[in-house]
């Protein structure tokens, strides 16, 4: 190597500024189509279409999409459906994940490395594979269009996340402190109550969110199984894509009403995201 | 209550072996039960039927009874030609959208990698397109952006001066693949940003005391050191993208050039032919391709895992 290709350090801050001017730039082209989605939200139909605007801007397509027309779909159904199945599906995960991680982490099991990694197999069986029998007993046992079914898929969906996840969050607690805690005799429940889950907390908080975000964006078993009056926020804002006159800005209040929730939730949770989606092989 | 706690830690330490494993296993087991029942009695239901003729009762005019019709179905998998161009179609889909949204994802986080100012914010604008919902973002592709009608793509060929492209029919792949691929890329953002993060900085520092150039310890170093997250980008990527279903229904509803073999699957299926027995052999057909994948996949994992035990 020579040492003549190094950099001064006038050079290094152009590098610098530089590497900024471009980051920002390729951030806003890559979120563009976000943006302009957000933006054609307040326009009329006619400047949707258009892409145009010259009739101002308002919130008169959200009011317009939070009334629908009787027989169809409504926001307040799709929201509540939508709300009891990922919360009541992401309380039953942590309940499961959370002894299951104690025991994979804090007092491993003998072959704890097998489970985990059966868990973590699961993911990788398409759904393809399972949704007829599913479909099929579903049908049988009267739970097609019930908000039961899908909360009994999510919590397949996002267990083995979970589990993983938290497992990762639980290696980080100090041993001396849960061994302090066993030698005063503290009971498990205490050891977790007092000990584990206070240093835990923030990563099972994010583990909850990434949850969250799963189950309120899927799509597939929602439209096999939960068609019609229990569907769920996807399938609303497909209802608003309509075969006559122009729908694009009511489509686009639409997609910001599904899509913030989950936004949100996905923003506070990214400084611990990467351990969920590389299922905690990554920190 | 806690001289009885101790009383049974002591009982676990002496006592019998077999209650205290017990113990330990207790609280994994509704976990592990619930997973084992809900993903892989299904699953073996499925092999089931795939030895036999079922159809739904509901759908068909004249209902025949269901009986084994042994290899058949695998036999008509193997010779559909629609099968076969569904599997080309998932392939050249997963490995076009892995590894662009691999490339460009890896370009975004060596330039996030840097101090500049607003990285906070660029960052967390970046990964938005991650936390949509695959129905909404191919309903933006393609309303929004590629729709011949009013996307915006249109309107600036047309200010350009040239001839209107319909993108989603005559490019359905292309169309489906740049969804998949801007969704994609801030997934592989943060997992190659956690590559170059746990670069040791002390290596890196004697290298420039040494006299390396910034593209010499990016090749010597750093690309070594990030071919495992690469590794585990793709494969966690195509696990995902080679499932995808959500765009395809959204933006083609099938249709050349666009069905991948989950949604042909579905469509065998539920999704109008009804013909579960078949749609089971064929999806069975799939399953054994995706152990292929997982296998090398749950390697990669594994060895990124013991590391992290030494470490």
């Amino acid at each position: 190597m020579k040492r003549g290709t190094r950099l001064g350090i006038g050079e290094r801050r152009a590098v610098a500024v530089g590497v900024g001017v471009l980051a920002w730039v390729v951030g806003l082209i890559w979120i563009f189509p976000i943006a302009w989605t957000v933006f054609t939200s307040f326009k009329t139909e006619q400047d949707a279409s258009a892409q145009t605007l010259h009739h101002g801007l308002s919130f008169g397509r959200y009011t317009d999409v939070s009334h629908s027309t009787t027989g169809t779909l409504s926001l307040q159904t799709a929201f509540t459906n939508s709300l009891v199945v990922v919360v009541v599906s992401t309380l039953i995960v942590l309940l499961l994940a959370l002894p299951a991680a104690y025991a994979l982490a804090i007092r491993p099991i003998h072959k704890w490395r097998d489970v985990l990694f059966f868990f973590i197999s699961t993911k990788f069986l398409p759904v393809v594979a399972s949704i007829f029998p599913i479909y099929v007993y579903a049908e049988k046992w009267n739970l097609i269009g019930t908000w039961t079914i899908l909360i009994v898929l999510y919590i397949a969906i996002n267990l083995p996340l979970a589990v993983w996840m938290i497992r990762s969050f639980f290696m980080e607690v100090p041993r001396e402190l849960i061994e302090a805690a066993e030698i005063d005799g503290t009971s498990l429940i205490n050891q977790l109550r007092s000990v584990i889950l206070p240093i835990a907390a923030p990563g099972i908080a994010a583990t909850a969110l990434l949850c969250v975000i799963f189950a309120w964006n899927e799509y597939f078993y929602a439209l096999q199984l939960n068609f019609a009056n229990a569907s769920t926020m996807p399938q609303w804002v497909i209802t608003n894509v309509s075969t006559r006159g122009n729908f694009l800005a009511k489509l686009s209040a639409a997609s910001t009403i599904a899509c913030l929730p989950v936004v949100l939730a996905g923003w506070a949770a990214q400084k611990r995201m990467i351990r969920g989606l590389s299922m905690g092989a990554l920190k | 209550m806690s001289a009885a706690a101790a009383d049974l830690t002591l009982r676990g330490r002496v006592g019998d072996p077999f209650s205290s494993a017990w113990r330990r296993r207790l609280p994994l087991l509704p976990a592990l039960l619930y997973t084992v029942a809900i993903t892989q009695l299904p699953f073996l239901v499925s092999i089931y039927y795939s030895f036999t003729n079922l159809k739904d009762k509901t759908q068909s005019l004249i209902p025949e009874p269901t009986k084994f019709v042994g290899i058949d179905n695998y036999k008509q998998a193997f010779s559909d030609p629609f099968f076969r161009q569904a599997i080309w179609t998932s392939v050249k889909m997963t490995v076009l959208a892995v590894v662009l949204s691999l490339v460009i994802g890896t370009a975004f986080a060596i330039l996030l990698d840097r101090k500049f100012l607003g990285r906070g914010l660029i960052r967390t604008l970046l990964i938005t397109p991650f936390l949509l919902m695959p129905v909404v973002a191919a309903l933006i592709w393609k309303q929004q952006m590629f729709s011949s009608l009013f996307g915006l793509l249109d309107k600036v060929l047309t200010f350009l001066g040239l001839n209107s492209v319909a993108f989603i029919s005559d490019h359905p792949l292309g169309s489906l693949v740049t969804v998949l691929v801007w969704q994609w890329t801030p997934f592989m953002m943060l997992i190659m940003l956690a590559g170059l993060q746990s670069q040791p900085t002390d290596i890196i520092e004697a290298a420039n005391v040494d006299g390396a150039t910034a593209l010499g310890i990016f090749r010597q170093l750093t690309l070594p050191h990030l071919r495992r997250y690469l590794e585990l980008g793709a494969l966690l990527g195509s696990i995902y993208i080679v499932q995808a279903f959500d765009a395809i229904d959204v933006m083609t509803g099938g249709g050349p050039g666009s069905t991948n073999v989950p949604y042909y699957v579905y469509q065998q299926s539920i999704g109008g032919g009804f013909r579960y027995g078949a749609a089971s052999a064929y999806a069975i057909v799939v399953v054994i391709f995706s152990i292929v994948i997982a296998t090398f996949a749950l390697r990669v994992l594994s060895s990124l895992f013991k590391d992290e035990e030494r470490a």
